[in-house]
């Protein structure tokens, strides 16, 4: 069995509001607010590196399990905003936590890649025990600023989360998983090793306004779960908007779907576990989501064991 | 149909203009990401046909004779 047995989270210090970033781009920041949900994001220093953000939030997430980084028999961190073409983060944060011989994985699936972390763990926690899966991401460097594009410009942030699997213990037991990728869209949604981050809107969100509710239905359908008894379901904050139309999709209320991108943004592979973060502690179940670039998507159920 | 599909394209938008049928509905500002995503649904909805997530490409549906043909091709 697999279990989340606690979670982390780190976001830099410094806010960029709405009003900053719309003179920037030319428009109001009411009008960031209509078209995302978001009203401020962080933004770490152009020094900090992406590994610094993911331990950070491995730290975190260690103290609130009361666990010590020495338990841990594997390390799951997933970016796409890493500064590096090889090597990842992964190894780097293992070592900030003072792991020098215990297997570190980079995914490198941006927005979805903490979803996938933590199937992968899942399948892979009878074996090492403790894995720790983190999503960091440093997403102001790889968006145009200067000039800012005000497509992608506005909606990112940078933060990192991460989230404790334990075989033995733990609040919430994993129950299912589904994981889904379609390499149909790679253009539509892609960060090349010049440049800035190239997205389709339109394409990302004709498509995730499709597979993730589909997804979930799966998947708690295969479960015998129905929407409403969930308790929270925890997406990618990719935009407000769009998390409205999921929920409606899946046919629960929109506050039943946790959101944070108000105050974060979409920090991509980050945010589902940044989020997580804050509500998991009182919840009975929850269902995970999240879609991204590649496209990857997919849906985890966890909740108390019965 | 015609007069289906623009009745749907000012129910999402939310907007009465009417659009010329070579006009993009997205250089227009009469459609956005998420008003596409409602238009196809009311399309599938109102001329019981099913769009496969494979054709879910905003190209499909830039103009009103695209959609007009969609339809068609799918009916």
């Amino acid at each position: 069995m697999a279990f989340i047995r606690g979670l982390g989270a780190y976001v830099p210090s410094r806010i960029v509001t709405n009003e900053e970033l719309a003179v920037r781009v030319g428009k109001a920041a009411s009008w960031i607010k209509d078209v995302s949900g978001i009203e401020e994001r962080r933004w770490a220093d152009s020094s900090v590196p992406v590994s610094q953000l993911g331990l950070l939030a491995a730290q975190d997430c260690l103290s609130r399990c009361k666990v010590d980084a020495s338990e841990l028999g594997m390390v799951i961190l997933s970016s796409g905003s890493n500064e590096r073409r090889f090597p990842g983060a992964a190894a780097e944060v293992a070592k900030g936590l003072g792991l020098t011989d215990v297997p570190a994985i980079d995914l490198p699936v941006a927005s979805a890649g903490t979803l996938f972390g933590l199937a992968l763990a899942r399948d892979l926690v009878e074996r090492y025990r403790n894995i720790l899966v983190v999503g960091a991401e440093k997403m102001s460097a790889v968006v145009d600023r200067d000039p800012m594009d005000a497509n992608t410009g506005i909606l990112f942030g940078d933060g990192a989360g991460a989230c404790l699997v334990s075989r033995d213990c733990g609040r919430l037991r994993i129950v299912d998983a589904l994981v889904r990728s379609d390499g149909s869209y790679t253009e539509a949604l892609h960060l090349g090793l010049t440049g800035t981050l190239v997205m389709n809107g339109m394409t990302v969100i004709m498509q995730a306004s499709r597979k993730v509710p589909s997804v979930i239905a799966d998947l708690l359908q295969r479960n015998n779960r129905r929407p409403e008894s969930i308790d929270w379901f925890v997406m990618h904050q990719a935009n407000q908007n769009l998390i409205a139309r999921i929920a409606k999709a899946v046919g629960v209320d929109t506050e039943k779907f946790y959101s944070n991108i108000a105050r974060y943004g979409n920090t991509s592979s980050a945010s589902m576990l940044i989020a997580a973060s804050e509500c998991w502690e009182e919840a009975m179940s929850i269902c995970f989501a999240a879609f991204g670039a590649g496209f990857h998507w997919g849906a985890l159920l966890a909740e108390v064991e019965k | 149909m015609k007069e289906s599909i623009l009745k749907i394209i000012r129910d999402v938008s939310g907007k009465s203009d009417v659009p010329a049928d070579d006009e993009s509905l997205f250089d227009s500002g009469l459609l956005d990401s998420f008003a596409l995503t409602d238009m196809v649904a009311s399309l599938e909805e109102t001329f019981r046909i099913k769009v496969p997530d494979s054709d879910l490409n905003p190209r499909k549906f830039d103009t009103v004779e695209k959609i007009a043909a969609y339809v068609e091709s799918r009916t």
